[in-house]
């Protein structure tokens, strides 16, 4: 894919449930084609898996799916994308991914059958390469039978593929806590981008050979770590807020390698990836607190084609079982969305901005949400000759925008945050300007140890 | 202000030495490491220096992390500064001043491998005086065992994020028992509570990297 130029260019078109390239599926829709569809993901209650438990286990997800595929005919949802999130035993045992993804594929073609409830299944294997510190990212068992498990998924009924990936984790983890661009630039723009260029190549062949689609990737393991350590006052929000851009290009990566998405949810860089790329995207906001706190409940639904909820545990509440309370939810804000959309361009672009109005300045994390500043930086970062100078250009200008929304008063920030501001830029101002370069200076520094070069071509 | 006052004011901004570009406003500008070794070369007593200046200054930081004032990149700049001035004492200290408060033994449980906010306990648990063997990720119980049976007072740390491996907390406690090891537990994570901690009968429950000191030493009998 070229990404030279932005596919959309034009604040006013960067709009929720329209992406100039919608991906069709076989259960007769097409995401991103002008309507906004709830995307609903599930994870077990607290329990043990395991040989003994297993059986349980599978009756628990068929009877999630079951009632989640009810609620969506009751509701009349226009279409349904389930995610299946496999847990880490899931993927060791490839076989036990296969299993769930048949069960869950197996009920959403009953119901597409039965009721017409148009559907699609997104299987997301862990990337269990992290098992290990340092990790084994290309050589080892791990890896092996990750791959493998992306096949018997994909084989088993999957639509969509994606991942949560994990590449330069191990350095970025560490450089995160310690606020060190440098570290972060280096996990992000080198080591990252490598692992997302070899993950995905092979990601794009399996799923052509099996024809289900490459989704996308998430910076998950890297700008939401640091979205929740912000929440809980850990580390400023204006480093969370420049983690999210500097992870673009990283993300951006599997689009280059052959992705068609839809996004995945927890990508909340998925707006600057929508503006490069044209390719529809799933986020979460609001609809995410039963997984994890954001800052960005109203503003992340604004330019999305899915709506998700991140994952929610099946435990009863009030009314039913969790899963289904959050597709009520979903549902009920993707009929809001769509008929704003039924209502015209105006009216679509004044919810939008309610949306964007209601959740940008109070936090720099959702102010580079806003549609002029997505269009600015992702302009200005594919201007960059690399992915490298990509996540510079990004970290740059992040800092720079979110200096003169604090300095025009249109952005709170506190002391301690400018304080950071004012160190970050210092740290921005003296990063390497090839990745050459500071590649060596980290391979004779502290976060030497912390990976091995070979596992990402180095 | 006194030379230890100097010195712990620097550790509580975090400022090394006189090379050091942090905080920007103190750029060029003698720090702790330089302090340090004013103060060890006009005679000042060692212990003072210790307890007065870096070890009070690593009190402040914590206070300040408590109370919302300081971010974590803030509490490690300042734990570096006093281990600055640490490599210029500890030469120095003899007995009784080089002693650390307890042993914590520390891991993220089988099947887990989140290990950002063990690693905060175990930076935590540091900068309070306590050594901590850290086990990593992915920790099955024999490995909990092991160090258990080497280190008999120390208290084992136990982390996870998930719902589906927090079970292996109840194991990990329950193989130890099962080898007559009473080592105190505690546990934290996302998926960890107070209840779950009773049902599992752990000894205590963190709620953040924050509190896992005073825990740790309210456990060990050193705070009330």
């Amino acid at each position: 894919m070229n990404t030279n130029k932005l596919v959309i260019d034009n604040p006013d078109k960067l709009l929720f449930g329209t992406a100039s390239k919608p991906v069709k599926f076989r259960r007769g829709f097409e995401i991103g084609s002008g309507e906004v569809y709830p995307e609903i993901n599930f994870t077990l209650p607290q329990m043990i898996i395991e040989e003994s438990s297993w059986r349980e286990i599978k009756n628990i997800y068929t009877e999630i799916i079951e009632e989640v595929c009810k609620r969506a005919v009751d509701l009349y949802a226009p279409a349904l994308v389930v995610e299946f999130e496999l847990l880490p035993p899931m993927t060791i045992n490839p076989e036990w991914g296969r299993e769930i993804t048949e069960i869950l594929s197996g009920k959403l073609e009953e119901f597409f059958i039965k009721y017409g409830l148009k559907s699609a299944l997104r299987a997301t294997p862990v990337d269990i390469r992290d098992s290990d510190r340092p990790p084994l990212m290309r050589s080892g068992g791990m890896a092996e039978k990750m791959f493998r498990s992306f096949e018997l998924c994909a084989s088993a009924g999957a639509d969509i593929l994606s991942i949560e990936s994990t590449g330069g984790k191990e350095v970025h983890d560490e450089a995160l806590v310690n606020a060190d661009l440098q570290g972060i630039v280096f996990a992000l723009g080198v080591l990252a981008v490598k692992d997302m260029t070899y993950l995905w190549d092979k990601i794009v062949k399996i799923s052509d050979h099996y024809s289900v689609i490459p989704g996308g990737d998430t910076a998950c393991g890297f700008a939401n770590t640091a979205m929740v350590l912000a929440d809980k006052g850990m580390i400023p929000k204006i480093l969370a807020a420049v983690i999210r851009t500097a992870a673009v290009a990283r993300s951006l990566q599997a689009y280059k390698m052959g992705a068609r998405g839809p996004g995945k949810d927890c990508a909340y860089e998925g707006p600057f990836l929508k503006a490069i790329t044209g390719i529809p995207i799933s986020m979460e906001g609001k609809s995410s607190a039963c997984a994890h706190l954001s800052c960005l409940g109203n503003i992340a639904s604004a330019y999305t084609d899915l709506w998700s909820n991140e994952s929610v545990q099946n435990i009863k509440l009030l009314s039913t079982y969790a899963p289904v309370v959050s597709l009520e939810q979903l549902i009920y804000d993707c009929r809001l969305m769509n008929i704003a959309l039924q209502d015209g361009r105006e009216n679509s672009l004044k919810y939008r901005d309610w949306m964007i109005k209601s959740d940008a300045f109070f936090d720099p994390q959702a102010y580079i949400f806003k549609p002029d500043i997505v269009m600015d930086l992702s302009r200005k970062m594919i201007e960059a000759e690399n992915p490298y100078n990509m996540v510079l250009s990004a970290v740059e200008e992040t800092l720079k925008i979110l200096r003169k929304a604090a300095d025009d008063g249109e952005l709170k920030i506190n002391d301690m945050e400018t304080r950071w501001l004012d160190i970050l830029s210092m740290q921005s101002d003296t990063l390497p300007r090839d990745e050459e370069s500071l590649t060596e200076i980290i391979s004779t520094g502290p976060y030497a140890e912390k990976y091995l070069p070979e596992e990402y071509g180095l | 202000m006194s030379i230890i006052d100097e010195i712990k004011e620097n550790v509580i901004r975090g400022h090394i030495d006189v090379n050091s570009k942090y905080p920007p406003d103190l750029k060029e500008i003698p720090g702790v490491r330089d302090l340090v070794n004013k103060a060890v070369g006009n005679g000042t007593p060692i212990g003072a220096i210790l307890k007065e200046g870096l070890i009070a200054g690593m009190e402040v930081v914590g206070k300040k992390f408590s109370d919302g004032e300081y971010f974590v990149p803030d509490m490690l700049l300042s734990a570096q500064a006093m281990k600055a001035g640490m490599q210029i004492l500890e030469p120095l200290l003899k007995g009784e001043e080089t002693k650390k408060l307890g042993t914590v033994i520390i891991g993220t449980v089988k099947g887990d491998m989140h290990d950002i906010g063990k690693n905060l306990v175990r930076m935590m648990l540091e900068g309070g005086g306590f050594e901590v063997i850290d086990l990593g990720i992915n920790t099955p119980p024999e490995k909990f065992i092991e160090k258990a049976k080497e280190n008999p007072g120390a208290i084992i740390g136990m982390s996870a994020l998930l719902t589906t491996t927090m079970e292996n907390m109840r194991i990990s406690i329950k193989a130890l028992r099962d080898n007559g090891l009473n080592n105190k537990v505690i546990i934290g994570g996302a998926a960890a509570s107070q209840k779950f901690a009773d049902e599992i009968k752990a000894d205590g429950f963190t709620r953040d990297a924050a509190q896992s000191v005073q825990l740790v030493k309210r456990l060990m009998g050193l705070a009330a």
